[in-house]
């Protein structure tokens, strides 16, 4: 029960974001909050292989990245229809998830994690070698995204698109993971041989599975690039995979809204951190400039020591008083 | 393109392939013998070049007191990082192992941004080794070679310490089944530190060796150690020889492709597109070799035999 109050209330503080910063006068918070939004996405989509396929990818930015790609290059050209960003997003998304997953799907454990990180570099360089869009230095983008009815220019609209795209995905997710799909697919994370000896074509559920969870990063690109107005061939570096695997772990591994509070987590941590003033010039300056390595740090400690996440612990307890997580 | 030409990128290429097979022997071993996927592999290799050229400038470029600081040092470091935070994960999944040498990495980042401050730290190469050497014809700088000699006489020495002495027939019975190992009485604790130590100076060496020939930055180890997991994937995970034929596979095939892909293209496609498509392809090119390679062979090339 608590895990459900704690998730409502989440959401619920979500929702009222942009009205408090508005009452504040704080733009800047909404901002902030979206980033977290689309990596909230982002790392729902990470966690449905990583988490409940018990598969870890080391290349899931490179998703995010094709999203924003899509909408940049297409932007770049003129194409400024909202649907047709989606289209193409989701498409291309689509066929390259498809293709690297037959592939990477082949290999388990240690190689999986290596070749799922060599198809994530091999789009890197092919993003640094596009010249005509950017290459190294990054595309910006002119026009955000018309979907005819609403466009994502405005700040709060795109807010609320992230939202209501967030909590779409966690109805369908919630729906996914209780039906028989998801028990195949958190069997395979057990046990796969023994899902192979039942009959399951467990190599097709887990390219389903994989194929899904890339196309949620995808749409998180596509609202990144609207975001930021701009891609980069760094939204696809191996540390944002890497930030994604640490979000979803620092939330909660294999839980529902777990990825939602580790990246909220871990993204207010990072602002915290870089712009904390602690009134001592010294220790704000140390802070300010390296605290990169103080977030490594965590990373280090939340591994040793906060093994099921923030949000794991709450339905761990639920689970121990015999209630439904 | 000439042959001298081709000669001397198949020469860098084997340089940077010997680079490569330091750390990958270091990072196969700790893999094949702890089950432990080490990603701050790539910051010991910056910690051994930052260690050298602070050596090196604070001695007023003595190259020897360099050596003296990086290999040492980084061994040193290589052993405290282990006992006091990747121990505990040995018994941990591979995720737990990613996510806290992940941790690692960020963590080293900052502090040689913080100690050796944020702009590359650079050191030369040795005056004996300033000049060039004349391999049939062919002026090749000596520093170079010797990298390439240094990595070939480290690659015979592991292969004798690893097929000759006690403690290698442990590391090489390690590798095929541990608990095994530990149950006939040896110290597999004591056996997991030299292997991981040894490891740890391997990627000392190699910082030592690149410092002169790369501009030494926070970040540095992050590249190369991709480039070194392509590696020992490719040549097959817990390999030495894996490690050592993957590493001259991915360092020529790396080199030699950038230097020569785009112009070949050229030849078949029009020059705008040659000119667009060549440096992605090459840049490209060992990622798309190692998917190649682990679709048909997922154990890699050199698998180690087990029984």
């Amino acid at each position: 029960m608590a895990s459900r109050v704690f998730a409502a209330l989440v959401l619920v503080a979500l929702a009222a974001v942009p009205l408090l910063a508005a009452a504040l006068d704080q733009p800047f918070y909404v901002t902030l909050t979206t980033r977290i939004l689309v990596f909230a996405l982002a790392a729902l989509g990470l966690n449905l292989v990583l988490g409940f396929g018990g598969l870890v990818s080391f290349g899931h930015a490179m998703y995010m990245g094709i999203g924003a790609y899509a909408v940049g290059i297409l932007a770049s050209h003129g194409v400024t229809s909202g649907w047709a960003h989606l289209a193409a997003a989701l498409g291309v998304g689509a066929l390259v998830a498809l293709a690297v997953g037959a592939i990477c799907l082949r290999t388990s454990g240690m190689a999986f994690i290596m070749i799922t990180l060599a198809f994530a570099q091999m789009l890197y360089f092919l993003a640094v070698s596009l010249r005509d869009y950017g290459g190294d230095d990054g595309l910006p983008i002119q026009a955000r995204s018309d979907f005819g009815l609403f466009t994502l220019d405005d700040p709060v609209v795109l807010y609320y698109t992230a939202f209501v795209l967030l909590l779409a995905v966690l109805f369908l997710f919630k729906r996914l993971i209780d039906a028989r799909f998801g028990m195949v697919l958190r069997g395979c994370r057990t046990n796969e041989r023994r899902m192979g000896a039942l009959g399951f074509p467990t190599l097709r559920y887990k390219l389903v599975a994989y194929v899904i969870s890339a196309l949620v990063c995808v749409l998180a690109g596509v609202l990144l690039a609207n975001l930021t107005r701009f891609v980069a061939p760094s939204y696809m570096a191996w540390t944002v995979s890497g930030e994604l695997i640490v979000m979803t772990v620092l939330g909660g591994l294999g839980t529902l809204f777990g990825p939602v509070v580790g990246a909220a987590g871990l993204l207010l941590l990072e602002e915290l951190l870089s712009s904390l003033k602690l009134g001592v010039p010294w220790l704000d300056q140390l802070l300010n400039q390296h605290w990169l390595g103080l977030i490594g740090l965590f990373i280090v400690l939340v591994v040793l020591v906060l093994k099921r996440g923030l949000y794991g612990v709450v339905v761990d307890r639920d689970r121990r008083r015999g209630g439904q997580a | 393109m000439t042959t001298g030409l081709f000669l001397t990128q198949l020469l860098n290429g084997l340089q940077l392939g010997v680079l490569l097979f330091l750390l990958a022997s270091g990072l196969t071993l700790v893999f094949g013998i702890m089950n432990f996927v080490n990603l701050s592999h790539g910051s010991l290799y910056m910690m051994g070049a930052y260690f050298a050229a602070a050596a090196y400038n604070a001695s007023d470029g003595s190259f020897a007191m360099a050596a003296l600081a990086a290999v040492p040092g980084t061994l040193l470091l290589g052993l405290l990082v282990e006992r006091v935070a990747l121990s505990g994960l040995y018994r941990r999944d591979h995720l737990d192992q990613v996510l806290a040498t992940f941790g690692l990495i960020l963590f080293f980042n900052e502090v040689v941004r913080f100690v050796w401050g944020p702009a590359s730290v650079y050191m030369n190469v040795p005056q004996a080794l300033s000049g060039t050497v004349d391999l049939f014809g062919l002026a090749y700088p000596s520093y170079r070679f010797a990298i390439i000699a240094v990595g070939l006489a480290v690659g015979a020495a592991l292969y004798l310490v690893i097929h000759r002495t006690r403690v290698g027939m442990l590391i090489r019975a390690g590798a095929s089944n541990a608990e095994m190992v530990s149950a006939l009485g040896v110290d597999i604790k004591g056996l997991n530190s030299v292997v991981f130590a040894l490891g740890a100076a391997l990627a000392g060496l190699a910082g030592l060796m690149a410092g002169p020939i790369v501009s030494v930055q926070s970040g540095m180890g992050e590249p190369i150690l991709i480039l070194t997991l392509v590696v020992i994937v490719t040549g097959g995970i817990g390999s030495i020889r894996g490690a050592f034929y993957g590493a001259l596979i991915v360092g020529i095939v790396d080199t030699v492709g950038r230097a020569f892909l785009p112009t070949l293209l050229r030849e078949f496609l029009e020059r705008s597109v040659a000119q667009a498509v060549g440096p992605a392809i090459a840049s490209m090119l060992i990622y798309l070799l190692m998917a190649v390679v682990l679709a048909l062979r997922p154990q890699g090339l050199f698998p180690v035999r087990h029984g």
